[in-house]
C-alpha cells in the first residue's frame, strides 16, 4: 500500500489507526505501548497478564470487532520468547491495530479471547499447535494441523525443519 | 487406440510392433502355458486397462490437474476413466494427486487396502513421486513410502497431457501383463 | 459352521455383557449417530474431514477436523531466500496463486520500503482479478457438480482453460505461477496479450448467461439452495468469516475498497452484497463478482501504462541479461541475489488483499537477515470454514454437501 502519494483525509485509515493507538495507550498507560512500525500501520505491545481487559476494550469501545489474523512467533534469545501477534480490524471506519502480546512460562501461557471474538478459536488452536503456547480459557485447546499424537512444536526454532537427505545416484556411462 | 492395434512404444526398452512379443513376455513367469490361456489373459488385460477406474484421491494442486484432465479440453473418458469413484472398493487405480501429510498418510493406506486386486497406483506429481518442493517435517516423502507405486507423474503440478502420457503408459504396462509377478507374489 | 444352538448362545452372551450399556440416561430423544465424512471425500473440497452428529436426519453437531494437507509451509518459508519463498506461498491457496504471492510480495515490499512502478501495479491487478474469475468458475464447477447439475463440472473448466492458456502464456505455468514477487512482476506481459484478454472478455458473458440459464431460474437449484445452510451478519463477523460469506449477510465489506492494495482504487467497481446469507446469496455474490471482476479487467486493458514491469533497483532486482556481458557490478549484483538473495530491513508488516474466498493476509517478520523470520498467512478459508457449524446445525444431512460447497474451502490454504 503506498501511502506516501495519497494525502491523509478524513476516514483515512492510517488516521484512524493513529488516533486509537493514542486513545489505548492513554487508556492503559505504562501496559501498552506504541511499538515502532511501517508506515500506516498501528502497532503495540502489552503483557500476557493485561491482554484480556486491554482486548475487551479493543472490542468494545475501540471498535474493532473483527479479529483477522492471530499467530504466534518465536524469539527464543529473547525474554519473553514468545509473541502472539493479534491484528484486528475495524469494519466501520476502515482501520487496523495490531496488538502484539509477550507470552512466557514453562509452558508459555496467554489468556484466550475466543469470548470476545470467537473466530479466534482456530488461530489460538494453530498457535498452540506450532508454538505450544497454552491460551487460559480456550474451550478445546487441541492440536489441529499435526496429528493429536505429534510430540514438539513445529514452528519453533530449535524444532528442525526436518529434511530428509538427498541421495544422489551416479549415472552410469553411456546413460 | 483399437485391439488390433500394437501398443504405442512408451516402455522402457525396444519399441514393439509385435503383440506376439508381449504375449511371450506376459507368460515368461509361468511354465508350460499354451498359448490359448496366454491370450485369455490378453483380452482380461486389455478389458483391464480400457476401464481403469480411479478413486477419487485428489489431495492439492494436482488435484486441479486431474480434474482439468478429466474434463473437456483433454478428457479422460477417451480412455474409459471418467468415472471417479467415490469408494475404493469400487475402483482399481489410485491416483494420488498431491501432497501426503503426516496425518493423511495412514489414511492413504486404508484406502488402498480397501481396493480389490488388482490395483494400481500413479504417484502424480513431484510431491507424491518424492516430496517435491517440500522437504520437511509434515511431508511423506514420496508416496513410495507407504504403497507401492506403477508409474511416477512428475510435475508441478504436471500438465493434462502429462497425466494422461502417464496412464497411457500404464496402459501399456497393464496390457504387457506386468504387473502379474507383484499378484503372484502377493 | 455355527448351528442355531451356538448362534442363540453367542447372542445371549453378549446381551449380557451389554446390559444397560446402551442407555443414554441424559439423552431424552433419539440416540445420536456419529458420521464421519471424509477426509476422503468426493465432495468435501479437498481433505476436509467432518465429523457429523446426526439425530436422524438432522445434523445437530459438526466439528471440522483439519490438518490432513499440512505442509509446514511457513517453516519451509524460513528457509528461502525471500525470493524463494513466493514458490512456497504460492502452493497455498492453489486456487488463487496470484493472490497468496501478492500479499506475501506486498508485505516485503512494505519492510523493504519500495515502490513499484504503475505498470507492475497495473500487471498484477490484471492476474489477480483473471485469477478471481478463474477460481470462482472452479467453485462454481465443483457447487454444481456436487449438488447434481454435472454439465457445470463440464462448463466451468471449459473456461477455466481459457483462461488458464493466457496464464501460460504469461508465466510460463498453469498453476502455482511463481510471477508475482516483492519487487514487482516476474517478466512484462507478452506479445498477443491484449488479444487473449479481449478474446476472453468477449466470449465470458455469453458464457455466463448459459450458467444462470441452467442454475440461477432453475427451481431446483432454488430449492435447493435458498434457505439452506443460513448464517447471519453478527454470527459472521464473530466467527471472522470474510469475503463472499460476509458479503452474502449484507455488510459491503471489501479489502479492495477497504485497504486498497496496488492501485485498484483507480478502477471503478462495485460490491456485490445480498441478504440473505444463504447458499444462493452466496451464488449470487460470486456471479456477480465475477461480473465486476471483468469489469475491471477492462479497465486495465484499457489503461494501462507503459514503463517498467518491476522495481529496477539493482539491490532487489537481477540485471537484465544483456548487462551481465558488459558490466562487472552487474555480474556481482545477480551472483549475490541468485545465491544469498537480499536482506530485507528488521520490522514487522501485515497486509491483506481481497482474495476469491475473504481476506488474505500475509504477516511478515524480518531480522534483517536474507531469509524471512516468519511468514504467516492469514488464509480465509482457514476462518470461514469455523462458520460451518453454525451453517449446518440443526439443517438437514442432505444440506451438508451445499453448505461445504458453498464456502469454497481450498484446503491448501487451510492447513498450509
Amino acid at each position: 500500500m503506498d501511502t506516501t502519494s495519497q494525502p491523509p483525509q478524513i476516514g483515512d485509515p492510517s488516521t484512524r489507526t493513529g488516533q486509537t493507538v493514542a486513545a489505548v495507550v492513554a487508556r492503559f498507560p505504562g501496559v501498552v505501548t506504541e511499538r515502532p512500525s511501517p508506515p500506516g500501520e498501528a502497532v503495540v505491545s502489552v503483557d500476557a497478564a493485561h491482554w484480556a481487559e486491554v482486548a475487551r476494550w479493543l472490542h468494545g469501545e475501540g471498535g474493532f470487532k473483527f479479529l483477522s489474523d492471530l499467530c504466534g512467533v518465536d524469539w527464543p534469545h529473547r525474554r519473553p520468547r514468545f509473541d502472539v501477534v493479534c491484528t484486528l480490524t475495524d469494519l466501520s471506519t476502515p482501520a487496523r491495530i495490531r496488538v502484539v502480546v509477550g507470552v512466557d512460562g514453562e509452558p508459555p501461557a496467554a489468556p484466550s479471547v475466543t469470548g470476545i471474538w470467537p473466530g479466534a478459536n482456530w488461530f489460538e488452536r494453530e498457535a498452540y499447535d506450532m508454538f505450544g503456547i497454552v491460551f487460559q480459557g480456550h474451550p478445546d485447546l487441541t492440536r489441529i494441523l499435526m496429528p493429536d499424537e505429534w510430540e514438539g512444536h513445529p514452528l519453533r526454532k530449535d524444532y528442525s525443519v526436518g529434511k530428509v537427505p538427498v541421495e544422489y545416484k551416479h549415472l552410469s556411462p553411456g546413460h | 487406440m483399437g485391439v488390433d492395434q500394437a501398443p504405442p512404444p512408451g516402455l522402457v526398452g525396444p519399441p514393439s510392433e509385435d503383440p506376439a512379443h508381449l504375449l511371450v513376455r506376459a507368460n515368461e513367469p509361468r511354465v508350460g502355458v499354451g498359448i490359448v490361456t496366454g491370450t485369455l489373459d490378453r483380452v482380461v488385460d486389455w478389458a483391464r486397462r480400457s476401464s481403469l477406474w480411479p478413486a477419487t484421491f485428489g489431495l492439492a494442486c494436482c488435484a486441479i490437474e486431474m480434474m482439468a484432465a478429466g474434463a473437456p479440453r483433454f478428457d479422460l473418458a477417451r480412455f474409459g476413466m471418467e468415472v471417479f469413484r467415490a469408494s475404493p472398493r469400487q475402483s482399481d487405480l489410485m491416483i494420488v494427486a498431491g501432497r501426503v501429510s503426516q496425518k493423511m498418510a495412514p489414511v492413504l493406506r486404508q484406502i488402498y487396502d480397501q481396493m480389490p486386486d488388482p490395483k494400481w497406483v500413479i504417484s502424480m506429481g513431484a510431491c507424491a513421486s518424492c516430496g517435491g518442493v517440500f522437504n520437511n517435517y509434515a511431508l511423506i516423502q514420496g508416496v513410495d513410502q507407504i504403497v507401492p507405486v506403477d508409474m511416477y507423474v512428475p510435475g508441478c503440478p504436471p500438465r493434462p497431457e502429462m497425466l494422461i502420457d502417464g496412464i497411457l503408459r500404464l496402459h501399456d504396462k497393464i496390457l504387457a501383463g506386468q504387473y502379474r509377478e507383484r499378484l503372484a507374489r502377493a | 459352521m455355527p448351528d442355531e444352538t451356538t448362534d442363540k448362545r453367542v447372542l445371549t452372551e453378549f446381551e449380557e455383557r451389554s446390559q444397560g450399556a446402551f442407555i443414554e440416561e441424559d439423552e431424552p430423544t433419539d440416540a445420536r449417530m456419529t458420521i464421519n465424512m471424509g477426509p476422503q471425500h468426493p465432495s468435501t473440497h479437498g481433505v476436509l474431514r467432518l465429523v457429523l452428529e446426526l439425530e436422524g436426519e438432522i445434523v445437530r453437531d459438526v466439528r471440522p477436523v483439519i490438518g490432513y494437507l499440512h505442509t509446514g509451509m511457513e517453516k519451509e518459508c524460513e528457509d528461502c531466500t525471500w525470493r524463494q519463498a513466493v514458490t512456497i506461498v504460492t502452493r497455498m491457496d492453489y486456487l488463487a496463486p496470484f493472490f497468496n504471492e501478492l500479499v506475501y510480495s506486498l508485505a516485503t515490499e512494505k519492510l523493504l520500503g519500495i515502490e513499484i512502478p504503475p505498470r507492475g501495479q497495473a500487471i498484477r491487478i490484471l492476474m489477480t482479478e483473471l485469477n478471481r474469475i478463474s477460481s470462482h468458475l472452479v467453485w462454481m464447477a465443483t457447487q454444481g457438480m456436487d449438488m447434481g447439475a454435472v454439465s457445470m463440472m463440464t462448463y466451468g473448466f471449459r473456461e477455466r482453460e481459457l483462461l488458464i492458456d493466457f496464464f501460460e502464456m504469461t508465466t510460463g505455468l498453469r498453476m502455482n505461477h511463481n510471477y508475482i514477487m516483492p519487487g514487482g512482476v516476474w517478466q512484462d506481459l507478452p506479445d498477443g496479450w491484449r488479444t487473449a484478454v479481449e478474446d476472453f472478455l468477449s466470449i465470458f458473458p455469453e458464457r455466463m448467461g448459459e450458467y444462470e440459464e441452467l442454475l440461477t431460474g432453475n427451481p431446483i437449484w432454488r430449492q435447493r439452495t435458498q434457505g439452506v445452510a443460513v448464517i447471519n451478519q453478527e454470527q459472521a463477523l464473530a466467527l471472522s468469516a470474510s469475503g463472499p460469506t460476509l458479503r452474502a449477510c449484507g455488510l459491503a465489506w471489501d479489502i479492495r475498497k477497504a485497504f486498497p492494495y496496488s492501485g485498484i482504487e483507480q478502477y471503478d467497481f462495485d460490491i456485490p452484497t445480498r441478504t440473505e446469507g444463504d447458499v444462493f446469496a452466496r451464488y449470487a455474490v460470486r456471479l456477480d463478482e465475477m461480473r465486476q471482476s471483468m469489469r475491471i479487467v477492462r479497465q486495465v486493458l484499457d489503461t494501462l501504462p507503459e514503463g517498467d514491469y518491476k522495481n529496477m533497483d539493482p539491490k532487489i532486482a537481477p540485471p537484465p541479461r544483456a548487462e551481465l556481458t558488459r558490466s562487472m557490478e552487474a555480474v556481482i549484483h545477480h551472483f549475490k541475489l541468485v545465491t544469498q538473495g537480499y536482506a530485507v530491513p528488521p520490522g514487522d508488516a501485515y497486509v491483506s488483499v481481497e482474495s476469491p474466498r475473504g481476506e488474505l493476509g500475509a504477516y511478515v517478520v524480518s531480522n534483517g537477515e536474507t531469509l524471512p523470520y516468519r511468514v504467516h498467512v492469514r488464509d480465509p478459508s482457514f476462518a470461514n470454514l469455523q462458520s460451518l457449524p453454525t451453517m449446518m446445525c440443526d439443517t438437514l444431512v442432505a444440506d451438508t454437501v451445499a453448505a461445504i460447497a458453498s464456502v469454497d474451502p481450498v484446503l491448501g490454504g487451510v492447513d498450509r
